[in-house]
């Protein structure tokens, strides 16, 4: 999606911070009015009731209200605990109080959208208090996931006046024939942490369902609750409806509230050095725990859960003073995540080790410092989590960022500087993703029968949209009436017809009901039960869950590909305990605990976020600023003097690229600082030209801040005599044929397709007892993905799956910049040993593995073992050698 | 971390292995076809033709070319071996209407592969009347030289019996990386062949589906990787 530089600047409100309106203490001490005029737009029942609660309306809460009543969709942009919900929601509450409005539909005033569905019940339940206490005569209600079938279909029927859901939902609402009466009513949509939402395939969807409910109610009135972004004129353009066919993007109004006091920020410093590299800052955990001691109630970030597991099991094993640490994760069980937040909000907790769960704006209870272990990876994440310490806007939030590894000292500095600096980096900027239309068509089409020209000047009103051709748009709609293949051999079994009027219609009811049970965007990688079973035997390889092994909790869930490299007698951290794998049961894993105190603790990605562009950007800086240094700490300081007395440091535009031997092998290192996934791109594209040119790679390793390739070729050597040019090299072409080369066999692209597939509705979600493992799906949709790309490489799937690819996993669009960016600025460093910078990235090898190599090698390997193990038993000594005689052999003694 | 190690065993090595059962030797081929060397025959299961638009039939638009894929490949195997006869080891057709379906083109190729060589259609569960339109010999099971060709194995443990049905596939897990493909199941008396169809899925050889074939004695995998077949030690096998 591109922002089309003439911008249409709408009226813009910026409150300032110094008016700010604070809480008063119950015993009356003086309040400050803010005295502007907009407070007469509150009813005088609000009015009193802001003073029986010894509130004053804070100045943004009134701006937006008087942008509300004079019928201007409106973003607000508000710290955490600025009152932004209330805010919010006052202009609904202010024209439901006053009531008697006509009806023309069910009467449903007020939807509220959130990207959490706990969000949803949380903010029902603050909206109780203002409705209970002015009796207003306003009903509220949740509906998610949850909810029960009947309610739900009751809400379809009567709805309430404010109904608060998820996106979700509201695209289930709108495929049914009864929507346009659902949402004749509607008058306000407030939508929650917008800024969290709108840069994914799930506001992808919101965008189009949004265009959807401004069809039905032409007059709704848009509200964006956001924390701080960058460029608010994304999400302004985002609450609008696009007009067609012009260059100009049209606005919301905005209204910023600034925030309170500044945030205290401290980066840990110790005696000991920081480590050269990992992510586990295990050096740190006293320090940690002598700051929660100090503090009423921490809360501990980390970047992924098997952090979050290392980090509450180190803090327990220093917890001399028993005090109450508790753990939160995307993959705990729903009832121990719900205890948790319960004991927070009830002030029996002194710190929770937590990861990006935590992150959205759930109030649960006084934190007074938020403690962040290993680097943020980004500004905005960083300002995010350190609002979560911040209740009360006047007092500054505390915030200590620990960081785990030599580099992450410099970009803890550098998310430090950004906060300071208010700087934030969301960036928003994106193309609606084709398989997110492919299922918004469909939807449509089960509402009722649909004018493609009218669908399509409606879904060009959506910012995601707003550049959507309507070949490609036709393309879409071919894929869901069709498949969409250049072979047209399904039109008789067309999902959707053609009628006489030139609409399209559902086939089938079948194809209804196809829909609403694959609805929505989020495919979760398939989660695997963890479940504890009591231990009756010690359980045999192989064998273990087959038997009588009692059930017992569940301790939460976890990825299928974790659980499937686990053997039965291996031990991890999960859930806060060290567990011994028993087997699988069914579709659940079975675990014990573990008598061992060290697991093998295999990490499980989850929440693993690269290093933002913004903050590369700033350690690139900072890095080449010696000045600078000194703020560092000094171990990373003595670091990089050394580097520069061994190697070079880079200026801020260039890129280092070191080569040197060590042990048998030649090694090239590069310092892009452009994030974890774009330096896996760069590795595997270089290993590709690096063998092509004759420099014989073996391998690569990548980190957040470089990468480097290793090769039995003398590179040094090469590049000094010609035979190598870096220039070329890195030459941006490699994004061209090699790097379509390598996507069409790579295992990311294949996962990338299989979401593709099932958002698009080409592959049916998983549904209980209808499938027997996810594991098939993975099955079924590579091979769709092998046919397709040999016999219809232009597919609107494949394209759809490409363009992910070039965002997501793979970075390509960063990447492009990088090397782009770096033309003719490649500084050369030729070593005789290994460089300081270098260590932390060589240090990486054998922690991280490269996903998508060698993986038939791998299998070689698996034969030439089965190999090992013949010769082992029949005493014969040669591993090596013929593996295709001594396969022979083994296959003989086994048929025979 | 694994190196790209181009050294030590070269695909070559693996693209097909010689197995024996009851005597007589055959040879597995990475493509999942089984030729017998003796007979000159290929013989091939469960290619399940027009899997695509029998999905597509009930509403799921899979790609409609799964059919030229699997001739395709069979028509590879077939140059590759130069067979006097063709054995379709039954649910060659993945509904009771796929002949009718099968597209004009795709039903060219298949009368040609059948040009100038015997062609036998086994009878299976998803094909067990063979439209005429598609030739060939249609038999419920044959036996050639002592061996039985079935579509599907017999229960108990019998001998000299060659089928498919099961789909067979195995998973090995190694240094965290786990792969689940198709492969050659036997225990030298008795072979189960893997899925030759495009959109065939598979199912564990540990599943206790097949346990009734091969009981506790053990059995030999041959694991289709994308460039090579290669054996596989019973314990780097996991269940799924």
């Amino acid at each position: 999606m591109r922002i089309v530089p003439r911008l249409r600047k709408a009226g813009e409100c910026v409150i300032g911070g110094s008016g700010m309106s604070r809480r008063v203490k119950p015993d009356g001490e003086s309040r400050s009015r803010p005295a502007v005029p907009s407070r007469l737009l509150l009813p005088p029942r609000f009015a009193q009731w802001f003073d029986t609660r010894g509130w004053a309306p804070r100045e943004h809460q009134l701006a937006l209200l008087a942008k509300a009543q004079s019928g201007r969709s409106t973003l607000l942009i508000a710290p955490t605990g600025a009152g932004k919900t209330l805010a919010g929601f006052l202009p609904s509450l202010v024209k439901l109080a006053e009531a008697n409005r006509p009806r023309q539909g069910a009467g449903l005033h007020t939807l509220y959208i959130s990207p959490l569905k706990a969000l949803t019940t949380d903010i029902a339940r603050n909206l109780e208090t203002p409705i209970g206490e002015m009796r207003l005569p306003i009903k509220t209600e949740t509906r998610t996931g949850d909810t029960s079938a009947a309610r739900r279909a009751r809400q379809r029927e009567k709805p309430p006046h404010i109904l608060l859901t998820t996106p979700e939902q509201v695209a289930l609402m709108l495929s049914h024939p009864d929507a346009p009466y659902l949402f004749a009513d509607l008058d306000t949509l407030i939508l929650d942490e917008l800024h969290a939402l709108a840069a994914s395939k799930r506001g992808d969807l919101l965008a189009l369902d949004v265009a959807r409910l401004r069809t039905f109610a032409p007059q709704l009135l848009s509200i964006g609750l956001s924390a701080t972004v960058a460029r608010p004129s994304e999400l302004r353009a985002y609450l609008q409806a696009q007009p067609s066919g012009q260059d100009r993007i049209v606005l919301a109004d905005l209204v910023v509230a600034k925030g309170g006091a500044k945030p205290k920020i401290e980066i840990l410093e110790l005696e000991t050095p920081t480590p050269w590299s990992g992510h586990l800052a295990r050096y740190a955990i006293p320090s940690i725990y002598e700051a929660i001691g100090r503090h009423k109630l921490s809360l501990v970030f980390v970047n992924t859960r098997m952090q979050a597991e290392l980090v509450f099991r180190e803090l327990w094993g220093v917890n001399e003073d028993s005090l109450p640490i508790a753990l939160h994760h995307g993959s705990l069980d729903q009832m121990q995540r719900r205890k948790v937040e319960a004991a927070m909000a009830a002030g029996k907790l002194r710190a929770v080790v937590c990861t990006s769960t935590l992150d959205l704006g759930i109030d649960w209870g006084d934190v007074d410092l938020v403690i962040h272990v290993g680097a943020p990876k980004g500004a905005s994440r960083l300002a995010q989590r350190i609002g979560r310490a911040n209740h009360r806007l006047d007092e500054p939030s505390q915030a200590l960022l620990v960081p785990s590894n030599r580099f992450e000292v410099l970009e803890c500095r550098a998310a430090m500087d950004a906060a300071y600096a208010g700087e934030q980096d969301v960036a928003l900027n994106r193309t609606g993703a084709l398989d997110v239309l492919a299922q918004h068509v469909m939807g449509m089409a089960c509402q009722a029968p649909f004018d493609p020209a009218e669908l399509y000047r409606e879904v060009v009103s959506a910012l995601p949209y707003a550049g959507l051709t309507r070949a490609l748009f036709d393309r879409a709609v071919d894929f869901v009436a069709t498949g969409g293949y250049a072979l047209k051999t399904y039109d008789r079994f067309a999902k959707l017809r053609e009628m006489p009027d030139g609409k399209l219609r559902v086939a089938h009811p079948r194809f209804v009901q196809q829909y609403r049970l694959n609805a929505g965007t989020i495919v979760e990688s398939p989660m695997i039960k963890v479940r504890l079973a009591r231990r009756r035997r010690p359980s045999a390889p192989g064998s273990a869950g087959a038997g009588a092994v009692m059930g017992g909790r569940v301790l939460g869930e976890l990825e299928e590909y974790f659980i499937e490299q686990l053997k039965p007698g291996d031990t991890f951290a999960f859930a806060g305990e060290v567990l011994r794998f028993e087997g699988m049961r069914e579709t659940e894993a079975f675990v014990s605990r573990a008598n061992v105190d060290d697991p093998m603790v295999p990490s499980y990605a989850g929440g693993k976020f690269p290093l933002s562009t913004h903050l590369a950007q700033r350690v690139r800086n900072m890095l080449a600023d010696t000045s600078s240094w000194k703020l560092l700490p000094t171990p990373v300081c003595e670091w990089l003097t050394l580097q520069q007395e061994k190697s070079v440091i880079p200026g801020p535009a260039e890129v280092l690229v070191e080569t040197f031997p060590r042990s048998m092998r030649h090694y090239l290192v590069a310092y892009p600082f452009e994030g974890r996934l774009a330096h896996q791109t760069l590795g595997m594209l270089l290993t590709r030209r690096l063998e092509r040119m004759k420099a014989r790679p073996l391998g690569f390793v990548a980190n957040d801040y470089g990468l480097a390739v290793w090769g039995l070729g003398d590179l040094s050597h090469m590049i000094e005599s010609g035979r190598l040019d870096l220039a070329h090299l890195f030459e941006e072409d490699m994004l061209g044929d090699d790097l379509e080369a390598w996507l069409d066999e790579s295992l990311l692209m294949k996962r990338t397709f299989r979401h593709v597939a099932v958002i698009a509705g080409l592959i049916e979600r998983r549904h209980p007892g209808r499938e027997k493992s996810g594991r098939q799906v993975t099955m079924s949709t590579d091979l769709i993905y092998d046919v397709l790309r040999r016999y219809d490489p232009e597919h609107v799937l494949l394209e759809a799956a490409r363009a992910d690819a070039a965002t997501g996993l793979l970075d390509i669009g960063r990447l492009g910049d990088f090397l782009r960016r770096i033309r003719g600025r490649i500084r050369h460093q030729s070593l005789p040993r290994v460089s300081p910078l270098a260590i932390p990235i060589l240090l990486e090898i054998g922690i991280e593995p490269v996903a998508g190599s060698a993986r038939e090698d791998l299998l070689r390997e698996a034969a030439a073992e089965l190999v090992a193990e013949a010769s082992s038993r029949s005493g014969e000594t040669n591993a090596d050698g013929d593996v295709r005689a001594q396969a022979g052999k083994i296959r003989r003694r086994r048929l025979q | 971390m694994y190196g790209l190690k181009p050294e030590r065993y070269d695909a070559g090595d693996f693209n097909d292995h010689p197995v024996s059962l009851c005597g007589k030797t055959f040879h597995a081929c990475v493509s999942g076809a089984l030729y017998w060397p003796a007979e000159r025959a290929l013989i091939v299961s469960d290619l399940h033709l027009e899997k695509g638009s029998s999905f597509a039939r009930r509403g799921q638009l899979l790609p409609p070319y799964d059919t030229k894929a699997t001739l395709l490949r069979l028509a590879e195997a077939i140059d590759r071996w130069q067979p006097e006869t063709v054995v379709a080891l039954g649910d060659s057709l993945h509904d009771g209407n796929g002949a009718d379906r099968i597209g004009a083109e795709d039903y060219d190729t298949l009368r040609m592969l059948q040009d100038e060589r015997e062609w036998i259609w086994v009878t299976g569960n998803h094909d067990p009347v063979i439209s005429k339109r598609l030739g060939g010999h249609v038999v419920p099971a044959i036996s050639v030289e002592g061996i039985t060709f079935r579509h599907e194995p017999s229960s108990g443990r019998v001998s000299h019996e060659i089928g498919g049905h099961y789909h067979p596939a195995a998973k090995v897990s190694m240094h965290g990386h786990t792969f689940r493909r198709p492969c050659f199941v036997g225990n030298g008396l008795r072979l189960v062949m893997p899925a030759f169809g495009t959109f065939c899925g598979g199912l564990n050889v540990l599943d206790e589906a097949f346990e009734p074939l091969f009981g506790n004695d053990g059995m030999a995998i041959w694991l289709m990787g994308q460039e090579g077949l290669y054996p596989i030690a019973t314990r780097l096998l996991r269940e799924d």
